[in-house]
């Protein structure tokens, strides 16, 4: 372990890594609770997907025009709020099956992602990097981003979050009392959306589906309190990044990977100490 | 349709002849789903501190009813006012009082959180005042769950919960309570304990009840609201062949079982 101490006094890359780990994990904590109490965890999977599409385009148009200021990070940004407002919307006003919209969303991102990136000329792009992430690719200007969303998904959660309790618990008592429900549960998916967008360096687009989901599922485990359970999942989500990086350099193994199998044995053997223990 | 000797049709006119104020005037009111006809030609009113139950079979219109009410459905034709103003502007001064069995019973939730949301509309940067948290406490005083402040709304049983989602209406400080059906899911032990509560609040606003159990209508109701598609208002007491005949088959069951319950036969009940 001294020898990853010693590596991230000397790497920057492992630097960059670490510290955006650990900015996003306090958006994720705080979201990622909110996902799982309102059970819109398929809803994170398919903008999580849907982002391929905007880094496809991005590429793309970067490319074609020479336009340097179109990063791969702008594209997922831009493609993530679209798919969660597409997806909200749909589901509040269109009447449709919401399960319907969330499938098309996820396999339609992903296609027009590798349309896009087939008509992209130069070097062919890395997608695995994209889908399950690349430590290798984080830079000083990332972490700064990350630093910054996180700060606003907070800031925007805290003074949003007796309202968003409320949209999640009973939506239609939060109309009655004047509350603007439709557009708290937008903000909500656009949250979620901003959060998936913020690890996709790290873990890629997959498997930040299991850091949004695995800390808050384990944090329900063992409190009922929404606040605490957003505590719990920070924390947890910090103790996966912080170790996976760790871990995944001392073994010499993919980084995001390694990260998600630490968080969802963690949920296991919490699931498996409840279910086995004796009721008292 | 329901026919009653005791049922008594309230057109527009009646309406308008009162001098007393009202709380809820709907005139005319007809609803459509597609081509199905759910509500037609609904007209009635309430007057302020009565206390209205209103009964009717499944599927009869009740439920759509309470929605033009509460302004979350607007009708297809007719009109209706509530406290003087459209349902809409209104809903602040009504407490909804929904079914608790339609919540996620693992929301991790505490009572007086919930309670706290009837002030949703008063809450300033994110924060809920100590005049909110005060009111809070008090509703959830009045319902007699003041220990059960910090308790996760999983761990309540069903008559606690009930009480919780009517402190919740009650922290709005509303004029007009609406209940849907708030014993369906109570146990006939604690039922007694939480029809004194609502008793205690008759006394203090407006409250319209929908319900299946007849038991609750004579101890709750002025009078009664019977809604199967058409509306008709009768007095109480029902007669055996108004009952009869607006719970055809399987709620008159219902009604059995409570009274077997009150008679010392607890076969049926499932304790809290």
């Amino acid at each position: 372990m001294t020898e990853f101490f010693d590596a991230l006094r000397q790497v920057p890359l492992l630097r960059y890594a670490l510290f955006a780990g650990i900015f996003s994990s306090l958006a994720f904590g705080v979201v990622g609770s909110f996902v799982v109490t309102r059970r819109i965890g398929y809803i994170a999977a398919a903008i999580a997907h849907s982002i391929l599409g905007g880094i496809g385009i991005a590429i793309f148009l970067s490319r074609t025009f020479e336009i340097p200021w179109i990063t791969p990070m702008g594209g997922a940004f831009v493609a993530a709020v679209v798919s969660a407002l597409i997806i909200g919307l749909v589901s509040l006003r269109a009447k449709e099956r919401e399960d319907t919209i969330i499938g098309a969303i996820w396999a339609f991102g992903m296609a027009v992602g590798l349309i896009f990136i087939h008509f992209s000329p130069g070097p062919g792009v890395a997608m695995e990097s994209f889908i399950f992430g690349n430590i290798l690719l984080t830079s000083a200007n990332d972490v700064i981003t990350t630093a910054l969303l996180s700060g606003v998904v907070l800031v925007v959660t805290a003074f949003s979050y007796h309202k968003l309790v409320a949209v999640c618990f009973d939506e239609e008592f939060a109309r009655l009392r004047g509350i603007r429900s439709e557009l708290y549960y937008l903000l909500l998916l656009v949250l979620l959306a901003v959060s998936i967008v913020l690890l996709v360096r790290l873990t890629g687009i997959i498997l930040s589906i299991a850091l949004i989901v695995l800390p808050a599922a384990t944090g329900a485990r063992l409190s009922m309190r929404l606040w605490v359970i957003m505590i719990l999942a920070t924390l947890l989500c910090l103790s996966y990044t912080v170790t996976g990086l760790a871990a995944s350099f001392v073994l010499e193994m993919p980084t995001g990977p390694v990260i998600v199998v630490i968080a969802a044995a963690v949920y296991a053997l919490v699931l498996g100490w409840q279910k086995l223990r004796p009721q008292s | 349709m329901v026919a009653t000797q005791t049922g008594e049709r309230w057109d527009a006119a009646f309406v308008s002849d009162m001098s007393t104020p009202t709380s809820i005037v709907v005139h005319g009111v007809t609803h459509r789903f597609g081509k199905s006809t759910v509500l037609e030609d609904v007209s009635f009113s309430i007057e302020d501190g009565e206390s209205i139950c209103m009964i009717g079979p499944n599927g009869g219109g009740k439920s759509t009813l309470l929605r033009i009410l509460l302004g979350l459905l607007e009708p297809s034709e007719g009109r209706v006012e509530v406290l003087g103003q459209s349902p809409r502007e209104a809903c602040r001064s009504i407490g909804y009082v929904p079914q608790s069995i339609r919540f996620d019973p693992l929301f991790p939730i505490s009572a007086l959180e919930i309670v706290l949301m009837g002030r949703l509309d008063r809450v300033r940067w994110g924060r809920y005042s100590r005049t909110c948290r005060t009111v809070a406490r008090e509703a959830l005083a009045t319902m007699g769950l003041s220990d059960c402040e910090h308790r996760p709304f999983a761990q309540l049983s069903g008559g606690q919960r009930q009480r919780v989602l009517i402190a919740r209406a009650l922290a709005a400080e509303p004029r007009i309570l609406l209940l849907d059906e708030p014993t369906a899911n109570i146990d006939l032990s604690v039922e007694e304990q939480f029809l004194d509560s609502l008793q205690e609040l008759r006394r203090r606003m407006t409250i319209l009840l929908v319900t299946h159990d007849l038991d609750v209508v004579e101890e709750m109701g002025d009078s009664v609201l019977c809604v199967n598609r058409r509306l008709h208002r009768h007095s109480l007491p029902l007669s055996p062949e108004t009952v009869t005949e607006i719970f055809r088959g399987g709620r008159r069951l219902e009604h059995d079982r409570r009274t077997r319950h009150r008679q010392g036969d607890h076969s049926n009940c499932v304790h809290e």
